[in-house]
């Protein structure tokens, strides 16, 4: 058997540059940029403890999304300010957020979304999971999940027009 | 139906695309945290980092028990390092930190400055009779040579001629272990898991006063 070929495990290093990106764009997604970096590194470190457990030829991707969904509710659940804002949008936009080129417009509404859709459309549309796995771990059904996706998106369009035709009418230092 | 799904995702991803923003740097910064973080928490089975030298990009690969592999580019590292997974641990990361010294001393000894190494060895890759042989070769000094048979007859084989070859050929250790200091008996240089320029301009480099 050739090294690489099924039931043989690949360097962690390799799993790192093949998924971290995406692990990262989920969790900028589901928690915001602040917080994202810090669940990235908790993710990370947690599969690289369980890697060799890791059943040969078992899906790394949507394992690693697994394990990101788990820490980014530890994020929600130990930090007051942090996001997976459940009530209401924040007044002011972050300054954080690397500006230009949409990023913070993006964020803020990710953030109008309600976490159910916000972590649909992470975990479908930036980490490719079917809408079955989303489903599994959500909780209810993959229609369910498939809606929440589809609202989610909805949203996130309207709020970003809505943010676009803002910035058309009342220019910066205008009001 | 699908062609209109995927039309759609491909939209979908187009929206969320600043969400890219800076995530390179960030990535970057991150792996390192990550193996800092790895090695504190005493997670991380095998360390390495690539370096340069004067016989091409060297590969250090080092367990908490000390260097366990040096490899040639001719080895080819990606499959030296899927070895390493697959024979030691999958827990492997670029972390440079855990080579600092090896990198060090290879340098001076690139420069012709250290005569000898003085790092803690991993020999868990090597057994038996080709151990032996490893263990026998940092006796043969900087500068000097010494037969296939000689190093049999000193590791108590003398038979053991092509053993010894095998010991050499697959050192993992090499340069450190020095197994470019065995020539064949005519004086010829021999096989190098480096390339036989390689052995020679090892060689030069230790006849230089």
């Amino acid at each position: 058997m050739k090294p690489g070929q099924i039931g043989n495990k690949k360097p962690f290093e390799a799993v790192v540059r093949e998924q971290g990106a995406t692990v990262l764009r989920v969790c900028r997604a589901v928690l915001g940029v602040h917080d994202a970096d810090d669940a990235w590194s908790d993710t990370f470190l947690a599969a690289l403890q369980a890697y060799p457990t890791l059943p040969a030829g078992a899906n790394v991707e949507a394992w690693l999304v697994t394990i990101a969904h788990r820490k980014c509710i530890d994020h929600v659940r130990a930090g007051t300010r942090r996001a997976l804002p459940v009530d209401q949008p924040p007044e002011q936009r972050s300054s954080l957020g690397i500006p230009g080129d949409g990023y913070e417009e993006l964020l803020d509404a990710l953030t109008g979304l309600p976490p159910k859709q916000r972590q649909s459309v992470a975990y479908h549309y930036l980490a490719g999971l079917p809408y079955n796995d989303v489903a599994a771990l959500l909780g209810g059904t993959a229609e369910a999940a498939r809606r929440a996706g589809a609202d989610g998106v909805k949203s996130l369009r309207s709020a970003l027009a809505a943010h676009q035709s803002l910035a058309h009418t009342s220019p910066k230092g205008d009001i | 139906m699908t062609l209109e799904l995927s039309h759609d995702h491909a939209e979908v991803v187009s929206l969320l695309h600043p969400l890219d923003a800076g995530l390179e740097p960030a990535i970057a910064s991150l792996h390192a945290r990550l193996a800092r973080d790895a090695q504190l928490t005493h997670t991380l089975d095998i360390a390495y980092r690539v370096v340069d030298s004067p016989v091409g990009k060297l590969l250090l690969a080092a367990t908490d028990r000390g260097i366990v592999r040096i490899a040639f580019e001719l080895e080819d590292h990606d499959s030296v390092l899927q070895l390493l997974a697959d024979t030691v641990s999958p827990r492997i990361l670029q972390a440079p930190a855990r080579l600092d010294d090896a990198a060090r001393e290879l340098d001076e000894y690139f420069k012709g400055i250290r005569t000898e190494f003085d790092l803690t060895l991993d020999f868990r890759l090597c057994r038996g009779f080709r151990l032996n042989v490893l263990r026998h070769l940092p006796r043969i000094p900087y500068g000097s040579t010494a037969s296939y048979a000689q190093v049999a007859q000193a590791a108590g084989s003398p038979n053991a001629v092509r053993a010894v070859g095998t010991a050499c050929a697959t050192n993992p250790l090499p340069l450190i272990v020095p197994c470019h200091r065995v020539v064949k008996s005519d004086g010829s240089f021999g096989g190098y898991l480096g390339g036989s320029e390689a052995k020679r301009a090892l060689l030069r480099l230790e006849a230089t006063p």
